[in-house]
């Protein structure tokens, strides 16, 4: 398993939930079995009607920490404004950064909170805590948005994973993302736009084989659980059950099932056909897909990078907003842009741009958000926040009432009530409809 | 009158100081003026020997590309705004003459003809265009680059013009037809890195030498991190006639290295000028050995250069807000 390392040399590390799931995609294909029982999590009333609400989210990972100065918060002309011009967009009197024209056009739907400071410059603190809505500590671990949106939000009988991140080339995440929610609701990882792997039954085993298989790993199972029951074996179950499901559905991950017009809005490279990938998993009724584009962690040749980077970001992310709005999607689905933190005011002496959390930016748009909005406001030289600052905490908050979850709630795990979101927070109201 | 050239006993002669980091600069054919660019936008003239500053406004974004026309009369100017502007820059008050959108995004590097008539001008929508010096008018455009072009040279015959990208390519162009004639490969100055998902390097710059027999190119190699830059500066010294490498000039130990400029001196002595994070250098070196024969270590990082052959000077643009312009001789 590989990913994208960041410049400063702080590894990440890989999923052995998904390689457990992968391994036993494996093993359902290869002809492995092994025992397991049933979730054993079940969900109220008020989860079931947020699940008949059909609501979704899409995380854009912009892996490494996207520059605010060179996107959503550009100073042209100033000390720290660097090479890049602000353009307007289709939100009289909002700018945003000339390396984003095509999403520029699609301000109106946008949601642009340019008053976040997380105070956190390191990178695997800062990625925590922007999707778990809190700092990270030695006492407990918290589920991902991710994770809670799966436990949330997903409707099982679709049939598909409810909680899938897409990385360059399949690596990334935690392995313990979903927390006290337990690995049922960890992601799944896709590797570009590859489908998960082992999908496809062998040849060698028939459709009678293979039932008869399934039939006598649920027996086991059964009987296995009459005696022990964890979550890790309900779990177990559960992938083997989801991978079944998931292989009946592979054609949910063929973009090529796609139109060839569509393909070329999209774009021919890697986050193109991503985006396209999250459009479509969305519409088949995921209720989390995280697209990672990277990386931004510019320390040399800030302007460069960006330039590129965002270039490729661009045209396929103003395409896809797009896409969300005109289908009717957008009401149902929340989109955040996030990173692990910002980049320095300063430029270095490399041209480049440090890590930095005091003072930057988040795109949000869709669900119950405000469309067309800035909230928050940066000094001149964006060193500091100098209106509506927001943290991590607030912005969890917002993203689950966003598609319509109460964050005040608890989930009753084990018998214990957990705080979904941290209850020292709260939502940002003043961008919530 | 100059004195005469000895590498080793190279100075700073001269320092001037900007509010802002410094860009790009280039010393007038004679000699009497250096032009400089800044992270403020803005355009500095320097008079040398006393340090004069005047100040020229008219781009809206940074400036890599600085070129001063044979008479030192004109100054043309290429930003990241996409404009060309034609200054006058002598006697005293400086002026625009003209002001063109030239290209989409970033201007990169530009030159100016032997015979004076034409300028070329290259950058980040990897379109090389020709244009009249006379009038800004366009005279043409050479697509053939598929990534960044960072770097053009006219051959001194005025029949070619050579440019030169981020992946390592090298076109030499017809500039009577428009037609790419040949190419070259400079892929060592090249790091595709995929962990990083990351292409970076390029010919950041090229020189041929008087006799027109070797072309060398500047730029970064080593490059395992270069969101990080981590790279070190290397040049790559190549046959003009047929494009084999010769010689590759690595320069070992420079940290955060990248060529940013290389020129000849008249002896042959080719010249290369790095940063890095311990500042920056100017790197001199030999057809006789890979590694330099001598290297003069500046005051702060800098981040281009410019060669006044005559007076064995040159002028390099810092970090630290400073020109400095070097003596290449004995402090007299």
């Amino acid at each position: 398993m590989t990913i994208a390392h960041y410049a400063c040399g702080t590894p990440e590390h890989g999923s052995s939930r998904r390689r457990f799931l992968r391994q036993s995609l494996s093993g359902l294909a290869a002809g492995g079995s092994i025992a397991g029982g049933l979730g054993s999590l079940t969900f109220g009333a008020v989860a079931e009607q947020l699940k008949s609400q059909d609501m979704r989210i899409v995380v854009f990972n912009m892996h490494g920490g996207l520059s605010q100065l060179e996107s959503w918060d550009p100073k042209p002309g100033t000390k720290t404004g660097g090479p890049c011009r602000s353009i307007p967009t289709s939100v009289p009197g909002t700018h945003i950064s000339d390396l984003l024209p095509n999403t520029a056009k699609q301000m109106h739907h946008l949601c642009l909170m340019r008053g976040v400071n997380t105070a956190e410059d390191d990178h695997g603190k800062g990625t925590y805590l922007m999707l778990t809505g809190r700092r990270q500590s030695a006492a407990a671990e918290y589920p991902q948005i991710g994770a809670v949106a799966a436990r949330m939000l997903n409707d099982e009988n679709r049939g598909l994973p409810g909680h899938i991140v897409v990385t360059p080339n399949g690596g990334g995440g935690k392995g313990n993302e979903a927390a006290y929610l337990g690995p049922k609701y960890s992601s799944i990882s896709l590797g570009g736009t590859k489908p998960p792997p082992n999908t496809t039954k062998p040849d060698a085993i028939n459709d009678e084989s293979e039932a008869r298989r399934h039939e006598f790993r649920r027996h086991i199972n059964q009987e296995f659980l009459t005696r022990r029951r964890t979550a890790i074996t309900d779990a177990y179950t559960h992938s083997y059950e989801q991978a079944l499901r998931l292989m009946e559905r592979k054609d949910v991950f063929d973009i090529s099932k796609e139109s060839v017009s569509d393909q070329d809005r999209y774009g021919k490279h890697d986050f193109g056909r991503q985006c396209l990938m999250a459009r479509r998993l969305l519409e088949n009724g995921v209720s989390f897909v995280q697209v990672t584009h990277s990386n931004y962690d510019t320390h040399n040749e800030n302007f460069i990078f960006h330039i590129e980077q965002l270039g490729e970001f661009d045209q396929s992310f103003a395409t896809f907003v797009a896409d969300l709005a005109d289908r009717g999607l957008l009401e149902k689905t929340l989109v955040v842009v996030l990173s692990e933190f910002g980049r320095t005011p300063n430029i270095n002496l490399y041209y480049g741009r440090d890590h930095w959390s005091k003072a930057w930016s988040v795109l949000m748009a869709g669900g119950k958000l405000a469309r067309g909005a800035v909230f928050g406001k940066t000094n001149d030289e964006g060193t500091e926040v100098v209106d509506g600052q927001v943290d991590h905490g607030a912005l969890f908050h917002t993203y689950l009432r966003a598609v319509g979850v109460d964050s005040s709630q608890s989930i009753a795990v084990d018998g214990r009530e957990l705080p979904i979101a941290d209850p020292a927070a709260a939502p940002i109201w003043k961008v919530l409809t | 009158m100059s004195s005469a050239i000895d590498i080793i006993k190279t100075h700073v002669a001269y320092e001037w100081k900007h509010d802002r980091p410094l860009i790009a600069c280039r010393m007038s054919p004679d000699g009497l003026q250096v032009a400089s660019s800044s992270e403020d936008s803005t355009l500095q003239l320097w008079t040398v020997p006393s340090g004069e500053k005047k100040i020229l406004t008219g781009h809206e974004s940074w400036a890599h590309a600085l070129c001063y026309n044979a008479d030192s009369q004109q100054l043309v100017s290429g930003g990241c705004d996409g404009r060309i502007i034609w200054w006058s820059v002598r006697p005293n008050v400086p002026s625009i003459l003209r002001k063109i959108d030239a290209h989409a995004g970033w201007i990169r590097s530009m030159a100016i003809s032997p015979d004076n008539t034409l300028l070329a001008s290259v950058g980040n929508d990897k379109i090389v265009r020709l244009w009249s010096m006379a009038t800004g008018e366009k005279i043409g455009e050479l697509a053939g680059h598929d990534r960044h072009i960072y770097s053009v040279l006219f051959h001194p015959s005025g029949a070619q013009l050579v440019t030169g990208d981020l992946i390592g390519k090298i076109h030499i162009w017809n500039v009577a037809d428009r037609k790419l004639e040949r190419s070259m490969d400079a892929t060592p100055l090249y790091a595709e890195n995929k962990g990083q998902s990351a292409e970076f390097g390029g010919v950041r710059a090229m020189a041929l030498n008087i006799e027109r027999s070797e072309l060398i190119a500047g730029g970064t190699h080593k490059a395992t991190n270069p969101f990080g830059a981590v790279h070190e500066p290397l040049i790559l010294r190549l046959n003009w006639a047929d494009g084999v490498l010769k010689k590759s000039h690595a320069c070992e130990g420079i940290a955060g290295g990248l060529v940013w400029r290389v020129q000849w001196l008249g002896d042959g002595t080719a010249v290369g000028v790095s940063g890095g994070s311990t500042g920056g250098i100017l790197l001199f070196f030999s057809d006789t050995q890979e590694k330099e024969i001598h290297r003069f270590k500046l005051p702060s990082l800098a981040r281009d250069m410019d060669i006044h052959l005559a007076s064995n000077l040159v002028a390099t643009a810092h970090y630290d807000n400073h020109i400095r312009v070097s003596a290449m001789y004995a402090k007299v």
